[in-house]
C-alpha cells in the first residue's frame, strides 16, 4: 500500500479477529497504521468498528466474554504477547469515547487523573501538565479562570475537549477516538475536527466515524469495514471484515471494491 | 387486494369509549391517593398515642419531705458527711447492703455470694476501706457500708440515693395529654378527693433530666442516661466493625470476583441472610461472641451486642454498596482504565467516590435498622436494671429498645409514661439519622455535579 517501509508505521495489525464468547464479531483484520497521521475506520453498524479499534488498546480485556486472536504490533512488540501488562498499552495508547465521559471532579481533577495514576504529585509539575494538556486540547482560554469547576458543568463539546486533554496528559503516542463528535452539535464537531487536525503533527490519531464528510476532511488513510453473512439457515450468523483500506482520497475518488463504493455512495444494504 | 375491514371503533364509540376509561384512570388515582391517605393517617395516630402518653397531669408528692430530713436545708446544702448521716438515719442496714449489690456492683450476684465473699474479692477493682478488706458483708457496721457507697457513688450518686430510696419522689397518678385538656375539672376533683396532700403538676416526663439521669425503679426518677449511652456505644461498634468489612465485600463481588457458580451462590446467600430473624443473629451472637469468645468480649458485654449487631447488618450493608457500585456508569471506570489506571487505581480513584453516596446512604439506613432492634439484644443479654454507664466496650450495658421492652411490660401504668418518652428518644434518634443520610446524599450529589 505504500512504500514508506515499517518505520512509517505506528501500529501493524496481523490476522486480527475476535469474538464475544462463542460469536465471531471481527475475522481476519490486517493493516498498518501510519504514524503521525489520521485513519479513520468507517463502515456500517455492527461491523467491527468499535472492536478493533478497542482492541488496539487491550480495552476488549475489559470483556469478560472477549477473545482476540492474531497480533496487533506497536513499536516491534506484540501487544498480546506474554509479558505485556494492559495498563502499560493504555497509557501508551489513549482514548476518547462516543459519549464524553469526564469525571465528577473538576477540571483540574480530570486532566491531573493520569499523571496522578503514574506518580506525579508535585503541585507545581500538576499544574503545569493541566495547563499544557489544556491548551493542546483548545480549552484553556475557556476555562483557566474555573479549573476548581466541575467537569461536568461544561457544554458536551466542551467536555469531550476536556477528555481529549485528560488523554494527552498521560503523553501517549497514539490516541484512538470512537465517534469523538457524534453527540455533539456541527459547531463542538468542527472545533474537534480542527483539534484532531492540530494533534495530529505530534501523535497518530484512529477514528471511527459514521460521517462520510468528517472522514474526507480530516483523515489520511480510510479503512471500509463490512458484514459478511454465513449461508446457516438456521441462525444467520454476521461478522466483521475489512473490504478495502487505502488514503482517503483513494477510497472516496477511486475504490476497488464495489461494495466501497456502494457504502460511500448511500447505496448500502 | 382486499378491502381492509374496520376493526377500531368509529368516532362516536370512541368518544363514548374514552369517557370511560378516562373515568377507570381517576378511580385508580382515587384509590392511590387513599394509599397514601392510610401511611399518613398510621404515622400520625403512632405519633399521636405516644405523644398523648408524654404529656398531661401528674399528682405528685413526696414519700418523705425533704426538709423535714435535714431540719430545713435543701439537700443540696449539705456537707458530704451530712449526707451520709442523713442515709444512715433514714435507710435501714439491710437496704444498704442492697445498694451494694445494686449500685456498687451492678451485676446478678446471688445472695450465697454476696453474704460469704471478702471485700476483698467481692469489690475487686472498686474502692473499699482497707479495714473491711478481709471481712465479709454481713460483718460490716453501717458507717463502713455508708462509706463504701460513698467511694464508689461519689457526691451525686449519694444525692440520687436519697432521693431516690428516702425522700422518693412519686407520681401518685399521671393522665394522658387528651384528658388532661378535656378532662381537667374530673382530674382536679379526683386529686382532691384521693391524694389530699399531692400537687396536680402539668408536664412531660421527657425533659432534659429524663436524659441524664441513670436508671433508677421508681418512674418518677428513672432516666435513660445509661440506655442512651449504650444505644451510642452500640451503634459506634456497629458502624466501625460492619462498614469496612460490608463495603470491602461489595467491592470483592462486585469488581473482582468473577461470574462463577460458587461466586453466585455466595450472592444468593447474602440476600437470604438479609432476611434472617433478627432473633436468630442474637442466638448466633450468643454462641459465639457471648460464650465462644467470652475472653475477649467480655461475656454480656456491649462489644458482643456490637458484633452481633454488626453481623445482623452486614448483609444489607453490602447489597446496598453492591447495588450503589454497580450503578457506577461503566463509561467512568472505561475512563480510568483508558488512562493507564490499574484495577485498583480505577477503584479507589473512581469506583468508591462514584459509589459512596450510596454507600453511606446505605449504612446510616442499616445502622438505624440496628438501634431500633429488641430481640437480639435481649437474647445476648442487655441488662434491663443497670445503673452503671457503659465504660468501655467490654462494660455491661442496656439500650433504648430494651428500656422501653421492659418498661412497657411491668403494671405500674407510670412506666408506661416513661416507655413513651424513651420511644420519642428513640424515635428522635432515627429520624435524625435518616436526615443526615438524606443531607450526605445531597452533598454530595452537589459535589459531583458542580
Ligand atoms: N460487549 C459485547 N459483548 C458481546 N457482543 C458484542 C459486544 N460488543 C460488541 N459486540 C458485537 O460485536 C459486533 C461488532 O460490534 P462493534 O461495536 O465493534 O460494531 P461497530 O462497527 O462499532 O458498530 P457501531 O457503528 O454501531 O458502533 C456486533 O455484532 C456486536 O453485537
Ligand atoms: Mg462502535
Amino acid at each position: 500500500m505504500s512504500a514508506n517501509g515499517s518505520s512509517a508505521y505506528a501500529i501493524e495489525i496481523k490476522n486480527l479477529t475476535v469474538y464475544y464468547g462463542s460469536k465471531l464479531a471481527v475475522e481476519g483484520v490486517s493493516m498498518p497504521i501510519y504514524s503521525r497521521k489520521i485513519t479513520a475506520f468507517i463502515g456500517p453498524s455492527g461491523c467491527g468498528k468499535s472492536t478493533v479499534l478497542r482492541s488496539i488498546n487491550r480495552m476488549n480485556d475489559l470483556i469478560p466474554s472477549a477473545r482476540v486472536e492474531g497480533e496487533i504490533y506497536y513499536r516491534g512488540q506484540n501487544l498480546y504477547g506474554q509479558q505485556v501488562d494492559p495498563v502499560e498499552v493504555r497509557r501508551r495508547i489513549g482514548m476518547v469515547f462516543q459519549k464524553p465521559n469526564p469525571f465528577p471532579k473538576s477540571i483540574y481533577e480530570n486532566v491531573a487523573y493520569g499523571p496522578r495514576l503514574l506518580g506525579v504529585r508535585k503541585k507545581s509539575q500538576l499544574d503545569d501538565i493541566v495547563e499544557t494538556s489544556l491548551k493542546q486540547a483548545a480549552l484553556w482560554d475557556e476555562v483557566k479562570t474555573d479549573l476548581k469547576k466541575s467537569g461536568l458543568a461544561l457544554s458536551g463539546g466542551q467536555q469531550q475537549r476536556l477528555c481529549i486533554a485528560r488523554a494527552l496528559a498521560v503523553e501517549p503516542e497514539v490516541i484512538l477516538m470512537d465517534e469523538p463528535a457524534s453527540a455533539l452539535d456541527p459547531i463542538s464537531t468542527h472545533s474537534i475536527e480542527e483539534l484532531m487536525k492540530s494533534l495530529v503533527r505530534n501523535y497518530t490519531i484512529i477514528i471511527v466515524t459514521h460521517n462520510m464528510q468528517q472522514a474526507q476532511r480530516v483523515s489520511d488513510y480510510t479503512a471500509f469495514f463490512s458484514i459478511r453473512k454465513s449461508e446457516d439457515t438456521y441462525a444467520e450468523k454476521r461478522w466483521g471484515v475489512l473490504v478495502e483500506y487505502d488514503t482517503t482520497e483513494a477510497i472516496f475518488q477511486r475504490p476497488k471494491m464495489q461494495e466501497t463504493e456502494d457504502y460511500i455512495g448511500g447505496r448500502f444494504g | 387486494m382486499s378491502v381492509r375491514t374496520r376493526t377500531l371503533p368509529a368516532d362516536m364509540d370512541f368518544k363514548a369509549d374514552l369517557a370511560r376509561r378516562q373515568r377507570r384512570g381517576r378511580l385508580w388515582q382515587a384509590f392511590f391517593f387513599m394509599s397514601i391517605g392510610v401511611g399518613i393517617l398510621a404515622l400520625v395516630a403512632l405519633l399521636g398515642s405516644v405523644i398523648d402518653e408524654v404529656i398531661g397531669y401528674r399528682a405528685v408528692a413526696y414519700q418523705v419531705d425533704p426538709l423535714t430530713l435535714t431540719g430545713g436545708r435543701p439537700l443540696e446544702d449539705l456537707s458530704d458527711d451530712e449526707l451520709l448521716a442523713v442515709l444512715n438515719d433514714n435507710m435501714t442496714l439491710a437496704r444498704q447492703r442492697v445498694m451494694i449489690r445494686d449500685r456498687v456492683l451492678n451485676t446478678q450476684v446471688t445472695g450465697v455470694t454476696l453474704t460469704q465473699t471478702p471485700m476483698r474479692q467481692l469489690l475487686a477493682g472498686k474502692a473499699f476501706p482497707e479495714a473491711t478488706a478481709d471481712r465479709l458483708l454481713p460483718e460490716l457496721t453501717q458507717d463502713e457500708i455508708s462509706q463504701i457507697l460513698a467511694l464508689n457513688l461519689g457526691r451525686d450518686g449519694i444525692l440520687d440515693l436519697i432521693n431516690d430510696e428516702i425522700v422518693g419522689v412519686e407520681v401518685l397518678q399521671s393522665w394522658t395529654l387528651s384528658e388532661s385538656l378535656f378532662q381537667r375539672g374530673a382530674i382536679e376533683a379526683t386529686v382532691a378527693e384521693k391524694y389530699p396532700g399531692a400537687r396536680l403538676e402539668f408536664g412531660s416526663w421527657l425533659t432534659l433530666d429524663f436524659l441524664t439521669r441513670p436508671m433508677s425503679s421508681t418512674p418518677a426518677q428513672a432516666g435513660i442516661r445509661t440506655a442512651l449511652l449504650g444505644t451510642l456505644w452500640l451503634m459506634v461498634i456497629t458502624i466501625a466493625v460492619a462498614f469496612p468489612i460490608g463495603v470491602g465485600a461489595a467491592i470483592y463481588l462486585e469488581e473482582y470476583a468473577g461470574d462463577t457458580r460458587l461466586n453466585r451462590i455466595v450472592e444468593t446467600n447474602i440476600r437470604n441472610l438479609a432476611g434472617v430473624p433478627s432473633i436468630i443473629y442474637g442466638l448466633l451472637g450468643l454462641a459465639v461472641f457471648v460464650r465462644a469468645l467470652s475472653d475477649i468480649t467480655g461475656g454480656r458485654s456491649v462489644l458482643a451486642a456490637g458484633l452481633t449487631m454488626a453481623l445482623l447488618v452486614l448483609p444489607v450493608i453490602i447489597i446496598n454498596a453492591q447495588e450503589a457500585i454497580r450503578a457506577v456508569p461503566s463509561s467512568l471506570r472505561e475512563a480510568s482504565y483508558g488512562l493507564g489506571a490499574t484495577q485498583w487505581q480505577t477503584i479507589w480513584n473512581t469506583v468508591l467516590p462514584a459509589a459512596m453516596p450510596g454507600i453511606l446512604t446505605g449504612t446510616i439506613l442499616a445502622s438505624s435498622r440496628a438501634i431500633g432492634e429488641t430481640a437480639p439484644l435481649i437474647v445476648v443479654g442487655a441488662s434491663t436494671l443497670i445503673f452503671l454507664d457503659p465504660t468501655g466496650p467490654t462494660s455491661m450495658f442496656t439500650a433504648l429498645p430494651i428500656q422501653i421492652y421492659d418498661w412497657t411490660k411491668r403494671p405500674d401504668p407510670q412506666f408506661r409514661d416513661i416507655a413513651a418518652a424513651t420511644i420519642v428518644v428513640l424515635l428522635a434518634i432515627l429520624l435524625s439519622l435518616n436526615a443526615f443520610a438524606i443531607i450526605l446524599r445531597q452533598r454530595f450529589k452537589k459535589k459531583l455535579q458542580g
